[in-house]
Formats: C-alpha cells, structure tokens, sequence
C-alpha cells in the first residue's frame, strides 16, 4: 500500500535527523573578481550534477505517479467502461452524483470517525506505550519488538487473523467473552453494522499503534537528559515534567505521526477490504473500497476516477494545509538551511 | 531535536498514490496467428479458464486427444483463472482482436463481443450436431436466433437441504411452495435448528433468492422483458422483494451471515457441511465446495428446486443457472469448430460428467453421473421450460452488482422491497 512506503521513509528520515540541520556554513558571500566567477562555475557544475541524479527519480515519478493523476482527472470528465479511448464526455456529471451519493457521503462521515479515533485513543495510547518503554525496565526490548511486530504482518495476513478472532460464536474473541461470563450479549463484530466500524478500529490500532510507538519511542530518546534532570531537581512532579517538558519536546514528532495517521486512515483499503469488503451494507466502506468497487467490479471507471480525484484532493488539500500550518515550525531549519548554504 | 519533517516531493508521491489506482488498468495485449485452410498446418489458440482440477487435467487431455487424431492441428491453451481472465477478455474485446477459441458464460459479455462484430456466427455449422446437445446448455449462447458458442457445463441454482435436520424438524417433504418453505423454517427454528446459511459479505449468494422469487412470480419473461426495456419496478420485482422481506422477518439466517463468506472454513459451504444449518440456495457445485470445506453430508444432502409462489406465473420447470461454453473468434480456422464438436463429444462429455465436477451438456452422458443429486439436478434441467442466466452474466456488471447491493441491504432490514426495485432500475437506465 502507499502509506506503508510512506512511513518507511518517514523513519529514515527520523533516523537522519540527528545530523546538524540548521549548519549555515554558507559559502560566503560571493565576492567579484575571480573567486566570483570560481563560485558561479561551481553552482553551474552543482545544478548540472543535481539535475543529473535527479532525472532518473522525476522520470520515474512523472511516469508513475503525475501522468496517472492527470490522466485520472481527464477519465473523471467521461461516462467510461474502462476499455478502449473515453468518448462519452459529461464534463463535471461524475462529481455531481457522486457528492449527491449516500454511500460516498457516507463515507467521507466513517473516514472522519476514523480519523477522530485514531487520533483521539491510538495515538494517546502509542504515546502512553512509548513512555512507559522508555522507562528503565525489565524486559524492554522484548515489548518493544512485540509491540512493532503487527505493524511488519501484512495487511491481509491481519484482515484473515481477525476475521477469524471476530467470527461469531466459534471465534476467540466470543470465547473469551465467554470466559468472562458476557457471552450472552451476542455481539457479532463485523457481522453487525452498528459495531463493524468500532471493531475494524480495534484491528486497526493493533496493527498501527506499534508503529507510532516507535516513532515516539525515537523522539523520546533525543531528548536530552539534563532537561529533564533540571526540572526534577526544581520540583517539577513526574506528570509535570511529561507535560511540560516531553510533550513540548515531543511535538515535531507528534505532528508528524498525526499526519501519517490521517493520512493512512483517508487511504484505507486493504485491511477493510479483506476483512468486511466494506459491509454489512456499506457500513465499513472506505472512500478507496469506493472506488475500487465501481472501477474494478462495475466497470464505471468514470465514476471510479472522480472518486480517486476526490480523495487526491483531499489528501493534497490537507497535506498542504498542515505543512503550512502544523508543520512550519519544524520545516523551517529544513528549507533555510538550503537556503543559507546556496 | 525535532523530526525531519516529510520532503515535498514524498509527500506529494503519497498523496499522489491515492489516485493512480484506478485507470492503471492492465491492458495487456495479445496475438493470435490464424492460418485459414485444412491439410496444411494449423495452430489454434484457445483461451479458458480450466485453472482448477478437473478442468486442469481434462482440458489438455481432449486438446491432445485431438491433436493426435488431426497432426496438423496444434492447439495453444492459455488458462486464466475467472477475474483475471474477464479483464483480459474486456481489454481484447476493446482492441478488436480474440483468439480462436474462447471461454465464455454467454449472456450480456457475449452479446456485446457479437455487436462488435468479433465472434463467429456457427448456427451453419453446428446445425447437424447440435440437436446432439441439451437445449437448455446451448441457450446462452443462442443471441437473436443465431447460436455463438458451444457449450460444456450446464447447471441450476436450488435449495440443498440437510436430509437429518429436515426430520429432526418435522418436515415430511421438502417444501414446494414459498408457504411451506415459510413453514419450514419456523419449524426448523423451533426445533432449535438454524433454518438458513448465507454468505452475507458477498452478496452473489442472497441475490439467487430476489431473483428466483421474481423468475417464479413473473416467469422468465418478465426478466428478459426488464433487460430490454431496463426497468426493474414493475410488480413481479418489487413483490419478489416483499416475498423475501417475509423471509428475512423470521431471521432465518446463522448468527453473524453479514459477515460470512462462501468458501471458508466458518462460511455458508461449511456450516452445511458440518450439519449446523438445514438448508442452502446454491448452484450445482455446492456439494463439491461442502466437501472440501467441512465433514460432507454423505446421503443426508438432498436437493429441491426453488417453490413455486401463489399467484406467480412463473412455473416450477422455469430454472435459473448458468454454464460454460466456448466461442470462436470470427476468423477461426475450421478447424477450431472441428474442435468444438469434439470436445461436446458425448465421449469427451461422460468423462467431464465422470469427474463430478460438471454436468452433462451431451445427450447420452446422463447415465455418468453417479451422485443421485445431481442426477436430480441433471433432470430438473432436461426438463426445463425456461431459463434464466445469471443476471450478473446476463446484464452490465454494474447492474448485476447494483442486484447485489440492493439486495443484500432488504436483507439487512436497510432497504424496503420498493426502494430496491427503483435502485436497480436507476441503475439499469444509466447504463
């Protein structure tokens, strides 16, 4: 899926940061005479060698990923089966019924709920995990691993687990409320459409939260030990200084694990299409399985466009909006660093 | 301190991801040599969707079986499973070109591959065998009195049904009107048995019940009547619906059905096979797939075909099913329909028919099938006064799956039987 390579990068990245950012070891200002023109050939020679390493990667991004979102764009304008060169054109038609469409309304809601939940209760749970596995601790390293492993499985391998803990009555999850003397409430998980959402939830922070943890857990180790020191030794309480000294210090790497997490949750498709296919009657539908339903088994590719360009946009606008917003403050070292050192 | 946050470039690669997805659509391209004229070398290409055993093993049997009897024929096979091989067939479809031979269920797909001009018409070359062959098998192929394919496989959906459960019950005799089905169930049910199994999560399984209901109230001709004027409201479909609300009021179904599926372990096939519901509406593959999902019944399986409802004009002999069959692109060599013939042989059909996988399109093949459901199956079809494809072979696959939906929500109390019936024709009219 996308946003698993997304988050592969995104640790690299939090891996990297260490190395000084902000370093404005610039060049000098470029004086005349002849160290001027030294400069202006080793910009040249630099954007030369720059260009170079670059091409193959923009190609490659040009092929696979801007030439299919406008072609997507163009397909959205078109009544379309899929085969063949679009001609039926109904210019902005798609859309119109798409957002006068219960089940695409539907589930721009359930994406929001995802959304809410994972960022109000798995991600607060990540972050309680982190701290607590950053404490001196027997066994640490073990939870740690054990903690991270569902986010290695795949997303099927999960979906097929799961389906078969949740399955009514023989699965283990109705057991154990057995055990614990509940079993009467017959609860039937992704069979009922009132608790299939709350359930797939429930699979989806197993599988997520260890990877947040981890991204907390590497935050937590950088922040440098004599702050908090300092404040113990000024009285700060244990909840004081998390509040007022982690958290603070934390917060790049929250923003970033917000953003991730919205990301995938806008992008969910795989887990929700093994396990429920987005049933019992739409109620654990996804924009993609949205999308993936008209386009693949109704062959209205048209339609299925419009929904891949709704959800581009979405993804766009919010991704924008939170550089801008959320993420200035930590992107500024990024961009003025390059900027100081041209 | 603080994480590098995401460059531009892959954040823009990540959002991008989420809109490629759709027009990437593999459109896989393919050639056939066809060399016309007999004596001299001829290869054909055949494509199907013989991917699973039996079919695996038969259908290069026959292929070599010929290829020995006429060394002069070669015949190329390429074999695909279902999904894979319909998209390869819309795309092939599209650029205008298929091969010599090719799988098809008849019905709407076929339909559309004839329109484009790319089948072959055989009604000529058929008509001295093909009074051979049962003449429900032929019938999907058979568009505007012109004949296209050659069948192989012909079947019927009907109730399986668990012999034991039955008496443990009460019933007598399996239930030949949607009344006495009614009843059934609510004596299954008070006997403490689970009347029903259905896999809820994919839809195809509930549909059998909406559109059987419809074929018997309004006959195969209101169903053939709505694929051409695409309106679906007309009584017969929206009192299907409230024959099937009737149904779904007695919560005849397993604990959890939204969320089950056919072929699994814990799905509809398994909870027949392990004895824990009485009954299933399934296609003549239904005993193979319990068997290899669970324990079997062994000789407590019985079959019924679907009741007959008061007041409907559809008969009992009007059946809803589907095949398989092969078409020939419209250039084939002759040697292609030589093939065909062969392969609808009643040698080649007895030993389709021997491996239980298939039932059996020759006459003369009957007396191979050994399991006495099938034979009943094998009859109920020979005896056929009508016959309905699959709708979702018979119509646009957006209309098939808007069946689906629609009738997977009436039977999750989410849709009414008149909301049903107008959600499919909206969908059938913008197609």
């Amino acid at each position: 899926m996308a946003h698993s390579a997304f988050k592969n990068s995104a640790v690299k990245d939090s891996a990297l940061e260490k190395r000084p950012a902000g370093k404005a070891t610039a060049a000098g200002p470029a004086g005349g005479g002849p160290r001027g023109r030294t400069a202006r050939r080793r910009r040249l020679v630099d954007s030369v060698t720059i260009a170079a390493f670059l091409s193959p990667a923009m190609l490659l991004f040009a092929l696979l990923v801007l030439v299919p979102i406008l072609y997507a764009l163009y397909t959205s304008l078109f009544k379309w089966g899929g085969f063949g060169a679009p001609e039926n054109f109904v210019g902005l038609e798609n859309f119109r019924t798409l957002f006068k469409d219960e089940v695409f309304l539907g589930d721009l809601w359930r994406g929001f709920v995802l959304i809410a939940l994972s960022v109000g209760i798995q991600l607060p749970f990540a972050l309680s995990m982190a701290v607590l596995l950053n404490q001196k601790l027997r066994g640490r390293a073990f939870y740690r691993l054990l903690f991270f492993a569902p986010y290695v499985l795949s997303e099927v391998i999960t979906g097929v687990l799961f389906t078969m803990i949740f399955a009514p009555d023989s699965g283990l999850a109705d057991h154990a409320l057995d055990l614990v003397g509940l079993g009467d409430l017959g609860i039937t998980w992704f069979a009922d459409s009132s608790t299939v959402l709350v359930t797939l939830f429930l699979v989806m922070t197993w599988k997520y939260f260890g990877f947040h943890m981890i991204l907390y857990m590497a935050g937590l180790q950088s922040i440098p030990r004599d702050v908090l020191e300092a404040a113990a030794i000024d009285g700060a309480s244990a909840w004081q200084r998390f509040r007022h000294v982690t958290l603070p210090l934390l917060g790049p790497t929250i923003r970033i694990s917000v953003f991730l997490s919205i990301i995938g949750a806008i992008q969910l498709f795989d887990l929700v299409w093994v396990i429920t296919a987005g049933g019992p009657v739409h109620a654990s539908e996804t924009m993609a399985i949205t999308m993936f339903q008209f386009g693949f088994k109704r062959y209205q590719v048209g339609y299925a466009s419009a929904i891949s360009v709704v959800m581009f946009l979405i993804c766009f606008v919010f991704a924008l909006v939170y550089q801008r917003y959320v993420l200035r403050r930590d992107l500024e070292g990024a961009v003025t660093s390059m900027r100081g050192r041209r | 301190m603080g994480t590098e946050p995401l460059s531009r470039r892959s954040f823009l690669a990540a959002a991008g991801l989420a809109g490629i997805s759709v027009p990437v659509l593999g459109a896989c391209g393919g050639d056939s040599d066809d060399s016309g004229g007999s004596g001299k070398k001829v290869t054909i290409e055949w494509w199907n969707i013989a991917t699973t055993e039996p079919g695996r093993t038969l259908w290069p049997q026959a292929a070599k079986a010929y290829e020995a009897a006429h060394p002069n024929v070669q015949i190329k096979m390429t074999s695909l499973e279902n999904d894979a091989y319909k998209s390869k067939m819309t795309a092939q479809t599209a650029s205008g070109k298929l091969p010599d031979i090719f799988h098809t269920w008849g019905g709407g797909v076929l339909e559309q591959q004839v329109e484009a001009g790319l089948v072959k018409d055989i009604t000529g070359g058929v008509a001295p065998w093909i009074g051979n062959l049962s003449p429900i098998s032929v019938q999907p192929y058979q568009l505007g009195g012109k004949t296209y394919a050659v069948p192989y496989d012909i079947g019927m959906v009907g109730f399986w049904y668990n012999k034991a459960l039955f008496a443990k019950a009460g019933i007598k005799a399996p239930p030949a009107t949607w009344a006495e089905l009614l009843d059934a169930v609510r004596k299954l049910k008070s006997a403490g048995v689970t009347p029903i199994a259905l896999a809820g999560k994919e839809k195809w399984p509930g549909h059998y019940y909406w559109s059987y209901l419809a074929i018997r109230i309004g006959g195969v001709a209101a169903l053939k009547q709505a694929a051409e004027t695409k309106d679906f409201s007309g009584a017969p479909f929206v009192q299907a619906g409230q024959r099937l609300k009737e149904l779904v009021d007695l919560a005849p179904f397993q604990n959890g059905f939204q969320g089950a599926s056919y072929p699994t372990t814990d799905g509809q096939a398994a909870q027949m096979s392990n004895g824990k519901t009485a009954m299933e509406l399934m296609g003549q593959w239904a005993p193979n797939v319990q068997k290899e999902m669970g324990k079997g019944l062994g000789d407590d399986l019985g079959f019924f075909p679907f009741p007959t409802v008061a007041g409907g004009s559809g008969a009992a002999t009007e059946v809803f099913g589907g095949g398989g069959g092969n078409a020939l692109s419209k250039d084939a060599p002759a040697e292609a329909l030589d093939f065909l013939k062969f392969f609808a042989s009643v040698e080649n059909d007895r030993k389709r028919v021997a491996s239980k996988a298939f039932l059996p399109i020759a006459k003369g093949a009957e007396s191979a099938i050994t399991d006495p459901n099938l034979k009943t199956v094998s009859q109920t079809l020979n005896n056929a006064t009508g016959f309905q494809l699959f709708l979702d072979q018979a119509f646009p696959p957006a209309v098939g799956q808007e069946v689906n939906d629609q009738v997977a929500a009436l039977v999750a109390s989410k849709a009414t039987p008149e909301q049903v019936a107008q959600a499919i024709t909206k969908t059938a009219k913008s197609q």
